[in-house]
């Protein structure tokens, strides 16, 4: 079990609650909340050690292509970084 | 007198020859019927040492009863047998290595014994001659590979020799054709011999013997893929292939290779593909296995025709059903000889898309990964462009180049991939493994699957790069390199050459597609499940018992 944290600050918030995906095996779940201050905070854990790089670099792209603010929670299972962008993705739609 | 059967020794060796095996195996033999019993003994006296054998390991079909029976003759009396066979699938073709019958192999993929094969390598048993695509090793059992001895297996034989390959077709014609018409020798194994046969697929004249296998010959569903087990990634590449090479270069004909990447592309045909208003205008035929979840497209309208490399379980009463679409004999049953149906794949489809294991910054692609030597199958052969292509379609001229008057179009060759593989492994590797492999066990050249000048289109979940566009290889490389996500590739990429780079139309990312990502759910899937696609076949596909749930 893996903990990562990637933050910014800055960002347009995002309005409402949205949870997408399912914790099974080669999936995540994506918890996104409206953020106490204006910075996006992106806590994951993950079941997989070892791709920390990865997972910074797929988080940052994912923050560089969409400057938000947002509290996002993400609980991964073996997702390939497709799969967890894809997701935010996703979650970011319902919570805008 | 005297010198013309001195010329007859001479012109004639091999006819000579044959007669003397043959009438070695006399005692098993019973007109064409050989005694099950006796193979091993058959095989012993039938094989010299240093002859080429061909065990016929086909994609789907495997002469398993005597591949088996081959594994259990003596070393002492077969040595040094040359393995020539499109697939070394069965673990005993790589027994018959570690027992010192066979010591050289050509062959084209090894699917199931790749790690294996490694290992024979790795310890020096076995020599490989080479790795080919299908109609490469077909064209050389014509010249310089033709077999003393094909062992091929069959639905049915009638007492004459006669041969029924049921809907599995596959390879066998081919190798009985190359070894019959040399004075080899064709022994086909049998389900069963009967009477009458539904129709006569290889006739028995070119057949010396046949058996009765102890078994049905080993047969595995390749081509089916549980809609269930497709996910919304696979679904957004879907998306991006459509509308980003199919719609545009208006792709009629066409090869999928097998994958849920390609599964999911079948399956939103009926749903997305129809809110384009693209059926008649995309994917009308195909040279194609009978992949299950083409079922939804085809009941929808979208398929004019399919020819196919061979058959697939539980697919055998909808074909007979569709035989519009099919090719199908006066029984029925589907005909699928490969040597044809790749020809078809060669010359006579517009796109292949497939996918790979490893892709390097200039998109040469393999499946040759370290510790394992899988082969390639037919994807080299309709993953290329043939050079000797004669005649036009507006997808062929969709990527025209020449001028003065002598343009020429271009085979559209897809790679469709994941920038990661499950378990954090890159697809996108800055060296493939397989250019490692040089030197070693004979590989004179890498095992490379498609060379990257063939590959026209990349397509991953961040978008396409249209590599034929590119100016030079540094916008190759570029185009590659954006689409390549956080591998080593990806990491590459620069914003202001990406940006140059989508306003040429190299690189395309969703939303210069119209497609959203969000829209990329299982919802869009014409079935989603293995019993959907019962249901779109009118209960007509009978899918294997592992696929089923009920």
């Amino acid at each position: 079990m893996q903990r990562i944290v990637v933050e910014r600050s800055g960002g347009v918030p995002v309005t409402k609650r949205a949870h997408v995906g399912a914790v099974a095996s080669g999936n995540l779940e994506v918890l996104c909340e409206p953020p106490a201050e204006a910075r996006a905070t992106i806590v994951v854990s993950t079941s997989v050690d070892g791709f920390e790089p990865v997972w910074r670099a797929t988080l940052e792209r994912f923050l560089e292509r969409y400057p938000i603010a947002a509290a996002i929670e993400i609980n991964d299972f073996g997702a390939t970084p497709a799969m967890v962008s894809l997701r935010l993705e996703q979650a970011l739609e319902l919570a805008r | 007198m005297v010198e013309m059967l001195a010329l007859e020794g001479r012109w004639n060796s091999r006819a000579a020859d044959k007669a003397g095996r043959l009438a070695s195996i006399a005692f098993a033999r019973n007109g064409k019927i050989l005694d099950a019993g006796h193979i091993v003994e058959v095989l012993e006296r039938l094989i010299r040492p240093g002859d080429r054998v061909c065990v016929e390991g086909d994609n789907q079909k495997q002469a398993d009863f005597l591949s088996r029976s081959l594994a259990a003759v003596d070393p002492e009396r077969v040595h040094d047998v040359h393995l020539v066979l499109s697939v070394l699938g069965r673990p005993e073709h790589i027994d018959l290595f570690e027992r010192g019958i066979a010591r050289k192999v050509d062959f084209s993929f090894s699917g199931p014994q790749s790690l294996r094969l490694a290992q024979l390598v790795e310890d020096g048993r076995v020599e490989i001659g080479a790795i080919h695509t299908y109609l490469e090793l077909f064209g050389r059992y014509f010249v310089d590979l033709t077999p003393n001895v094909a062992l091929v297996a069959a639905d049915s034989a009638d007492a004459a020799g006669n041969l029924y390959t049921g809907a599995n077709t596959e390879e066998t014609p081919t190798v009985v054709e190359a070894t019959a018409f040399r004075n080899g020798i064709v022994i086909a194994q049998v389900n069963e011999i009967t009477g009458v046969l539904p129709r006569v697929d290889i006739p028995g004249s070119w057949v010396d013997a046949v058996v009765v296998a102890d078994r049905p010959y080993a047969i595995e569903p390749l081509f089916t893929r549980d809609p269930a087990e497709i996910d919304d990634v696979a679904i957004l590449m879907a998306m991006l292939a459509i509308r980003g090479v199919y719609e545009p270069h208006r792709v009629r004909r066409l090869n999928h290779g097998i994958g849920f990447d390609t599964a999911a592309i079948e399956l939103i045909l009926p749903t997305f593909g129809e809110s384009l208003g693209l059926r008649g205008e995309i994917c009308t035929h195909w040279a194609l296995n009978p992949h299950p979840t083409l079922i939804p497209a085809i009941e929808s309208g979208w398929v004019e025709s399919i020819h196919c490399f061979g058959g697939e379980l539980g697919m055998e009463r909808y074909i007979a059903a569709r035989s519009d679409v099919f090719f199908t004999g006066p029984d029925g049953s589907l005909r699928s000889n490969r040597a044809l149906a790749q020809t078809a794949g060669l010359y006579a489809t517009d796109l292949f898309i497939g996918s790979t294991l490893q892709l390097d910054r200039d998109a040469n692609s393999s499946t040759a990964t370290r510790g394992r030597i899988a082969g390639f199958g037919g994807a080299p052969n309709m993953g290329s462009d043939p050079h000797g292509r004669r005649h036009a379609s507006a997808a062929w001229l969709a990527l025209a180049r020449g001028e003065d008057g002598i343009a020429r179009g271009r085979k559209i060759v897809v790679q469709l991939v994941e920038t990661f593989r499950a378990s954090g492994v890159p697809t996108f590797v800055e060296r493939l493994d397989a250019a490692d492999m040089v030197g070693k066990a004979g590989f004179a050249i890498a095992p490379v699957m498609i060379y990257g000048d063939d590959v026209t289109h990349v397509v991953t979940e961040e978008g396409v790069a249209y590599l034929y566009r590119a100016a030079n290889v540094d916008d190759r490389r570029a185009a590659l390199a954006a689409i390549a996500g956080v591998t080593p590739v990806g990491m590459e990429r620069r914003q202001e050459r990406t940006t140059a780079l989508r306003a040429a139309g190299v690189v395309a990312f969703p939303e210069d597609l119209g497609v959203r990502r969000g829209d990329a759910r299982r919802s869009l899937l014409a079935a989603t499940s293995m019993a959907d696609l019962v249901r779109w076949s009118d209960g007509l596909y009978d899918p294997p018992a592992r696929f089923r749930s009920w």
